[in-house]
């Protein structure tokens, strides 16, 4: 039930904010605050008073099921275990903060926007929990279409253009999705004669040679496109850096998530013959993005675009990560979701923060900041070594593993990808030599270091990454009861047929 | 005892996390008082725990302590555990002691510094990461220290950050150390799919029974670890990066870029020294690049004229020295000249940064001169290290720790007359070099004036370390003129005993040759540098372009330049609005044509559509005729 809770809130939450908007930006800011704060605290209260214990036998913390549509096999199924309690609270750190950063920077019809924003979330949350394929179907496309609105209404100079380009992209990998998803339900059927949209069920669903892999391909291509993979990532770089800094941080930090966990959650378990046979297509993929995320990264002036490219180069990582099919591997995987969210959405405040202030996104015009605001100076030096990957902070745990794992399944690509690690170090300190190190430009008026709000704002995102960086051994565990458990067959590496 | 290694270095932690969050907001005695005191704390607790360790050795050989677990994925698991055992002791009592000397000297050096809060919580991140490095029990944390010192190297180089060619100087550290550290962190996965372990202990264990000698596998793994060291050790060919890195402020150059940091990569070797006896290649591939370092960085420092970038060379140059002994299996000689470098090299850049503040920060040697009578205790100092660097036969620790290296580099099973004789060059050429640096700094015509006498709280550090870099090498004799050899007998705890050739000349030999060769470098140093200005081979036209292509380090910048960088940027410019994005563009404007082409067909004249409508029912009945 905590589960329907926490999307029914924000969904209602959306709604008042729109109607009390009508009256008082003001209130609808409280609104939106009040309303994610309960969706954030209501999952991970539920958590710290039941405790629920992770066994072989159950690896679902909770469950909760209606009927939606029966005719056609259609339920409210949700769902969550380890993976995806962690990837909820993800979402709803962010979507505070989020909350958070548009404090002062959305100024009209601030009402809609947080609507929008709030919907968006409950999208996000749903399709980390929803157990039966039209209703994730259902929850993919309400994530998408405020979140076009975010972009083309509050977006920047050339919103028009980046929304139009991320509602393409997606819509496309979504019918993908849906024509895959329709396909499995009409085979199951056949088989079985349960016509059905549950996951469990379809689970069970015997995919043959062909067939299973043209809707493997389904998913995973719609999937792959929010990832994104490299040659489908045109629409991030575009939409990132024109959203408005609340969008960027979701952005970044949950929907590009939603694509890792459709490969974990649905590619991986339901066609693992199928997976494993394009296995190496995805690592070499995954390794290709690393690289050449990394090479248009450095190349950027524009900030958030090169913030944008950066997570083109960390996602790769998960690719890499999620088809070499070992628990170090894919527990790395899932630590970088974390991490990356939480370092790259940090960034992307930051640049917002710097916009706010500057009114430019050209590092070239920047410089010597650190000399005006040298508190956000400190903490922007933090994520940006986050970025390159340093222990102690968690990126590095992700990425270490990720590598660690995929080395005795491939060690040739293996050792490209850690290539990327130096191109990571070139790219994260170029952020802090133009934007923080050098000659203070002459501007007209000092900007000002971070306000008490902003102070919350990085200090949550500070606390995190060091703390996944310290002790990330309750996500492994939490994690592990997702992948190794009765009921999730891991593909075998190497097979191939 | 055991409970106390988490101390070490948690003080300079908690120095750290104080001065960054409060710094700003604290004066600058209390900043002081936290900066240097924490690491002095270290210090003593460090000699506390020495002393134990050394009247009731732990059993085992070291003191461990396991903090917490840090994760446990699979068969991997990684703690954050401490362990000191005697080779970790040598390291850990100079971090902290030479630290806390150059800490209690840069509270008066830094002390006009706007941002002397950042500085120390710097340092003492620095010497925490340090510390961790050396007292890891497994890999990946010191793995952690390894890139934390990295960082905290950064930091400080560019710590003047307003100077872009500080920043430059500071991204071309983390940069070229990062392609070494990356070779590491494969070696890391390369040694874990092997062994199923990245515990330091385990590792060493098992390696004997897992690896055959010589195998692929095993000599893979020691090369990236050794690439991993040469990053960070300035070694060739990752040694450009080291002579810019003296853009930071002296006391860092003294403790990070000379005393310890740059040694992770001996300690690295040392430390893994099990695995590299199973791979001679490696070894020999070792001393090589040693020898060949620790020559072109010695050339290199001759031609210099920035103060600090000859000690620079003579950094690069020491280090080839300790890889060379590394490389024919001279341990505890290795670990011995670590110890009395980081004394007198770190004396030697006190020294220096007290020199150039007292000239307006002023670095060229050739604006100095004279200085011996204005500045009579930095000089003796002064003097002390520059003898121990040249290795001065008995009164200097220099010479006990670099004969011990010439001798074992022709002695020892892997060593040969060739490496014997690059390092007898070398030791011809510091001693010329450092002839050079003292004649022409401290003797002459004065050509700046000096503006204020330094701190008295520098100077006190200058002495310690002048003492030390004249005692340090008494613990450890020559075999052959006394048997008193307290260091090899603790270092040997840990690290093998070197294997020695059949028959040998004496020893005696070696060491009248290496003094004669030290006494000509002196020599002729004296003749070129001493008395008028005059007549200095620097100024003979003939050696001009020699001069230069020394003067640059051997072109490896310009050469690295043309190679990498250049390509790097052409790549990234070229591509900057992502070659991709073109198809993708080229798809949506294919779609506008061809919707502008059919457009035309719908244009509302009615004639036109009947045409249409015939032409089809035309073709229709065409083709139901023709089949």
């Amino acid at each position: 039930m905590i589960l329907v809770l926490m999307i029914g809130i924000l969904l209602l939450g959306g709604i008042a904010c729109w109607l009390v908007a009508q009256r008082s930006a003001m209130a609808a800011r409280y609104v939106a605050l009040i309303a994610v704060i309960m969706a954030f605290v209501i999952p991970l209260g539920w958590f710290i008073q039941n405790k629920p214990a992770i066994t072989g036998a159950n690896k679902w913390l909770v469950q909760y099921q209606a009927n939606w549509i029966p005719a056609f096999g259609i339920s409210f199924h949700l769902a969550m275990d380890g993976l995806s309690f962690l990837l909820i609270q993800l979402t709803f750190l962010l979507g505070v903060l989020a909350v958070l950063c548009s404090w002062n920077e959305i100024r009209e019809r601030s009402g809609f926007y947080f609507f929008n924003l709030l919907w968006t979330l409950a999208g996000i949350a749903g399709v980390f929990v929803a157990m039966d394929l039209f209703l994730f179907y259902f929850f993919w496309e309400v994530m998408l279409v405020p979140m076009y609105f975010l972009i083309a209404i509050w977006g920047d100079f050339n919103r028009r253009y980046a929304a139009y380009k991320f509602f393409i992209f997606t819509q496309t990998g979504g019918l993908l999705m849906l024509l895959a998803i329709l396909a499995l339900y009409f085979i199951h059927g056949q088989q079985t004669g349960n016509y059905t949209f549950d996951y469990f069920a379809l689970l069970n669903t015997t995919l043959g040679g062909a067939t299973g892999r043209w809707i493997m391909l389904g998913f995973l291509i719609a999937f792959v496109i929010k990832l994104p993979m490299v040659p489908l990532h045109n629409w991030l770089p575009d939409a990132h850096s024109e959203a408005p800094t609340a969008g960027s941080l979701i952005l970044a930090g949950l929907l590009l998530k939603t694509g890792a966990y459709g490969i974990l959650r649905f590619v991986l378990p339901l066609f693992p013959q199928a997976s494993a046979a394009i296995a190496w297509w995805a690592m070499l993929l995954g390794v290709v993005g690393i690289v050449y995320g990394a090479l248009l990264a450095f190349a950027q002036t524009d900030l958030k675009r090169l913030i944008a490219y950066t997570s083109v180069s960390h996602m790769g990582f998960v690719l890499l990560g999620a088809f070499a099919f070992n628990e170090i591997a894919l527990q790395g995987v899932v630590m970088q979701l974390l991490t990356h969210g939480v370092s790259t959405g940090a960034l992307f405040v930051m640049a917002g923060m710097l916009k706010e202030r500057l009114h430019t996104r050209d590092i070239n015009q920047m410089g010597g900041l650190w000399t005006a605001m040298p508190q956000m100076g400190g903490l922007a030096l933090v994520f940006v070594m986050a970025s390159l990957g340093l222990p102690l902070l968690g990126n590095f745990i992700a990425e270490f593993l990720i590598l660690m794992g995929s080395f005795p399944v491939n060690p040739v690509l293996t050792v490209i990808a850690s290539v990327g690690l130096v191109l990571a170090a070139l790219y994260s300190l170029r952020i802090a030599q133009k934007v923080f190190m050098g000659q203070l430009q002459v501007v007209s008026e000092r900007p000002a270091d971070l306000s008490a709000r902003e102070w919350i704002i990085m200090a949550c995102l500070t606390a995190a990454i060091i703390c996944l960086g310290l002790y990330p051994q309750p996500v492994f565990d939490l994690v592990k009861g997702a992948f190794f458990v009765t009921g999730y067959q891991l593909p075998v590496a190497g097979v191939s047929n | 005892m055991n409970q106390l290694l988490a101390y070490i270095p948690a003080f300079p932690l908690i120095g750290f996390l104080i001065l960054s969050l409060f710094g700003r907001k604290l004066p600058k005695p209390v900043i002081a008082t936290i900066g240097a005191g924490t690491v002095c704390i270290a210090a003593i607790i460090t000699i506390v725990l020495g002393v134990s360790f050394l009247q009731t050795p732990p059993a085992g050989g070291a003191f461990h302590q396991l903090l917490w677990s840090w994760f446990k994925v699979g068969k991997l698991s990684i703690d954050i555990s401490l362990q000191v055992d005697a080779l970790t002791l040598v390291f850990i009592f100079i971090i902290t002691f030479v630290g806390a000397l150059i800490h209690i000297y840069s509270t008066f050096f830094m002390w006009h510094d706007g941002d002397y809060a950042r500085f120390f919580a710097s340092m003492n991140l620095f010497v925490c990461a340090m510390l961790l490095l050396v007292m890891a029990d497994n890999l990946v944390l010191l793995y952690l220290g390894w890139e934390g010192v990295g960082l905290c190297s950064y930091l400080l180089i560019g710590f003047w950050y307003e100077v872009p060619s500080n920043c430059r100087a500071a991204n071309k550290a983390f940069l070229i150390t990062r392609i070494g550290d990356t070779a590491l962190l494969i070696g890391l996965f390369l040694l874990f799919r092997e062994l199923g372990t990245l515990n330091i202990q385990g590792i060493l264990q098992q390696a004997p029974a897992h690896f055959t000698t010589g195998s692929a596998n095993i000599v893979l793994i020691t090369i990236l670890l050794m690439i991993g060291g040469m990053g960070k050790s300035a070694q060739m060919p990752l040694q450009t990066w080291l002579p810019d890195a003296m853009a930071g402020p002296s006391p860092v150059s003294a403790l990070i870029h000379a005393a310890t940091m740059v040694t992770a990569g001996v300690y690295l070797i040392a430390r893994m020294h099990g695995l590299f006896q199973l791979s001679p290649v490696t070894m020999t591939i070792v001393a090589i690049i040693g020898a060949c370092t620790l020559l072109v960085a010695g050339c290199s420092a001759l031609a210099q004229t920035d103060i600090k970038r000859i000690l620079a060379y003579s950094t690069i140059s020491q280090i080839g020295y300790m890889f060379l002994a590394l490389g024919v299996g001279a341990w505890s000689a290795a670990i011995f000249h670590f110890f009395t470098h980081a004394f007198f090299k770190a004396l030697l850049f006190l020294a220096a940064g007290v020199v150039i503040e007292a000239l307006h920060h002023e670095h060229n040697i050739f604006m100095m001169g004279g200085l011996r009578k204005r500045m009579p205790i930095v000089f003796v100092t002064f003097l002390a290290g520059a003898a121990a660097l040249s290795a001065l036969p008995l009164v200097s620790a220099g010479f006990f720790s670099k004969d011990a290296i010439l001798w074992y580099s022709w002695s020892a099973a892997n060593g040969n007359v060739f490496l014997w004789l690059m390092a007898l060059a070398g030791a011809f050429i510091t001693a010329l070099y450092s002839t050079r640096l003292m004649l022409v700094v401290f003797w002459g015509e004065p050509k700046t004036p000096v503006h204020e006498a330094p701190a008295q709280g520098m100077i006190i550090p200058l002495i310690v370390l002048a003492f030390f870099s004249v005692t340090a090498g008494f613990i450890e004799w020559p075999h052959n003129m006394m048997h008193l050899t307290l260091f090899s007998d603790h270092v040997q705890k840990v690290l093998p005993e070197t294997i020695m050739k059949a028959y040998l000349p004496s020893e005696w030999f070696f060491q009248a040759i290496a003094a004669l060769v030290t006494g000509a470098g002196i020599y002729l140093g004296y003749t070129m540098y001493y008395g008028k200005a005059g007549v200095r081979w620097q100024q003979s036209p003939g050696l001009a372009s020699t001069r230069e292509f020394l003067f640059s380090g051997w072109k490896f910048d310009q050469l690295y330049n043309f190679i990498f960088v250049k390509p790097f940027l052409f790549l990234t410019r070229i591509n900057k609005s992502d070659v991709i994005d073109r198809m993708y563009n080229g798809i949506a404007q294919g779609s506008l044509r061809l919707s502008n082409w059919f457009s035309v067909s719908q244009n509302g004249s009615l004639r036109l559509y009947i045409v249409g409508v015939l032409a089809g029912i035309l073709f229709i009945i065409t083709l139901q005729l023709l089949l």
